[in-house]
């Protein structure tokens, strides 16, 4: 079924009848090539790649839940690539090509909207910083602009510039930076998987790992053993658990990250704009809602649920930034678990079992990077080599001092 | 959430500062065959469990002490918690 406005003229004219499905709902096989463990955005966009770009086939995702239960249904749907070290910033520029022209090839409606990224900067020390990270971003082919005061004040007019403490001096812009509809773009793999013959098996959850002189043999699942060549891992939170199956130790540790909306508003926001004297990012969604975000809680969690102390420290950062969102409504709180590494940058790459593959470490940048992980990965996993923008994410690199530490801070994951 | 401080009482988790995993008290003997490697491991691999963790926290807007607090990372029921230091000198056998 191919969408278009036509189909949505045709179906409105005849009843809405025409409408079918997005995936089938199939019995798992006794076997298959590859197994995708997760069904999140990055295992969706792998199987889809593993499909569409590397013409494999007998694939398929296991889900312990519903297909896009977990962070890729829980995130701040911001899409980026403003990072800094040659480790990162062509994989996530790789990542925003992807995104933009993701709705055309995969046919489905993600509402990807290219509003633009503002990080703002109060010190003149912070906007040296950014002119270096603006120019390592020109440098890989990504987009960057530096504003100054007055540049941000005609985007942004409501801020709080002159804050006794934290004034804005300008900000990084990224224009081709933005938003995704998040649900859409999990839908929108699953769909274009499955039309390629992915089996998407949900409430499959995943028990153990079968593994016989070093090789992978298959899984054990709560829907019985399934046998597969290879199996490819990407369970974000959960990363600690289901590779502790394996007999892995990892650079992980699993924090909970919450996220904020309220009430319905006109629009008052043009873009995603983070406040760069405290971690607060905010956005507006089509729908109207100011999505909002800052740091992690900051210890071990599976929760998916925070404590109060880090809603106030959001809400603090975002009344320093925006006094107006004072006035808005809170709607809801939530949270998600993050597999925050030691480095603060992710993990694609086999691991010591063979045919077993990890893509974990995200930390709270997993959604910008969904279309790129699954690229990378579904590389990896057909071609047992890495991709050339993903190459840095070895699993090894913490033992051999090849860290790619954005921040600087070391070892320290819940300060990431 | 609130932590039993042994010699405090209750005390609101804001007050501290989190680390991580205990079994970073355990800090391997940098003069030992294999330390590289061990200090590989020490540094950056974790347990990361669901459930039941050994983690130590310190008490920077207090005491200034470091504890082992026993929490539940599914729930954030705290268990108990414990002074670092006589965890560490009940382990070499009292000394320092």
């Amino acid at each position: 079924m191919h969408f278009s406005g036509f189909r949505v003229i045709k179906e409105a004219l005849t009843g809405h009848k025409g409408w079918k499905p997005l995936w089938r709902n199939p019995e798992p096989q006794s076997s298959y090539d590859y197994i995708i463990v997760g069904g999140g955005g990055h295992g969706l966009a792998t199987a889809y790649y593993l499909a569409r770009t590397f013409g494999q086939a007998r694939i398929a995702v296991l889900e312990k839940g519903w297909l896009g239960q977990g962070n890729i249904g829980r995130n701040t749907t911001i899409i980026r690539s403003n990072y800094m070290l040659p480790g990162n910033e062509p994989f996530y520029e790789f990542s925003m090509k992807l995104w933009e022209g993701l709705e055309q090839e995969f046919n489905f409606n993600a509402m990807i909207s290219q509003r633009g990224v503002l990080n703002l900067c109060h010190t003149d020390a912070q906007r040296d910083a950014f002119r270096r990270r603006g120019n390592a971003m020109l440098l890989a082919g990504a987009d960057a602009e530096l504003l100054d005061a007055a540049g941000v004040r005609a985007m942004a007019p409501f801020l709080n510039f002159d804050n006794a403490r934290f004034p804005i001096k300008g900000g990084l812009l990224q224009r081709r930076g933005g938003t995704a509809r998040h649900d859409g773009v999990a839908w929108g793999y699953a769909r274009g998987a499955d039309m390629r013959g992915v089996d998407l098996i949900q409430n499959c959850e995943v028990t153990g790992f079968r593994i016989e002189g070093g090789r992978i043999q298959g899984v054990e699942t709560s829907r019985g053993y399934i046998g597969a060549k290879k199996v490819g891992v990407a369970v974000a939170g959960s990363t600690g658990r289901v590779m502790a199956m394996a007999g892995m130790r990892l650079p992980i540790e699993s924090h909970v990250l919450q996220a904020f909306v309220t009430e319905g508003l006109k629009p008052v926001i043009p873009g995603v704009i983070t406040f760069g004297a405290g971690h607060f990012y905010v956005s507006q969604s089509d729908k109207g809602g100011l999505v909002f975000g800052g740091d992690i809680d900051g210890y071990n969690s599976y929760a998916q649920r925070g404590n109060l102390p880090v809603i106030e420290d959001v809400a603090e950062g975002g009344m320093a930034l925006m006094p107006m969102i004072g006035r808005a409504r809170l709607l809801r709180v939530w949270g998600g678990i993050m597999d925050m590494s030691m480095d603060g940058s992710p993990i694609i790459d086999h691991t010591h079992v063979e045919g077993l593959y990890l893509n974990a470490g995200w930390c709270y940048g997993g959604f910008k990077a969904t279309p790129a992980s699954g690229y990378a990965f579904a590389h990896l996993l057909a071609r047992d080599a890495p991709h050339d923008t993903a190459k840095g994410y070895r699993l090894d690199r913490f033992a051999r001092g090849y860290v790619i530490d954005e921040k600087g801070v070391g070892a320290a994951p819940n300060l990431h | 959430m609130l932590i039993p401080h042994p010699l405090l009482g209750l005390r609101d988790a804001q007050e501290f500062t989190y680390l991580g995993d205990a079994r970073l008290i355990d800090r391997p003997d940098g003069m030992a065959e294999g330390a590289e490697a061990a200090f590989a491991e020490y540094v950056y691999l974790r347990d990361n469990p669901a459930g039941v963790h050994r983690e130590l926290w310190f008490h920077e807007q207090g005491d200034r002490s470091w504890l082992i607090v026993t929490r539940d990372t599914v729930t954030h029921e705290i268990l108990g918690a414990e002074l670092a230091r006589n965890v560490a000198l009940a382990a070499n056998g009292g000394e320092a």
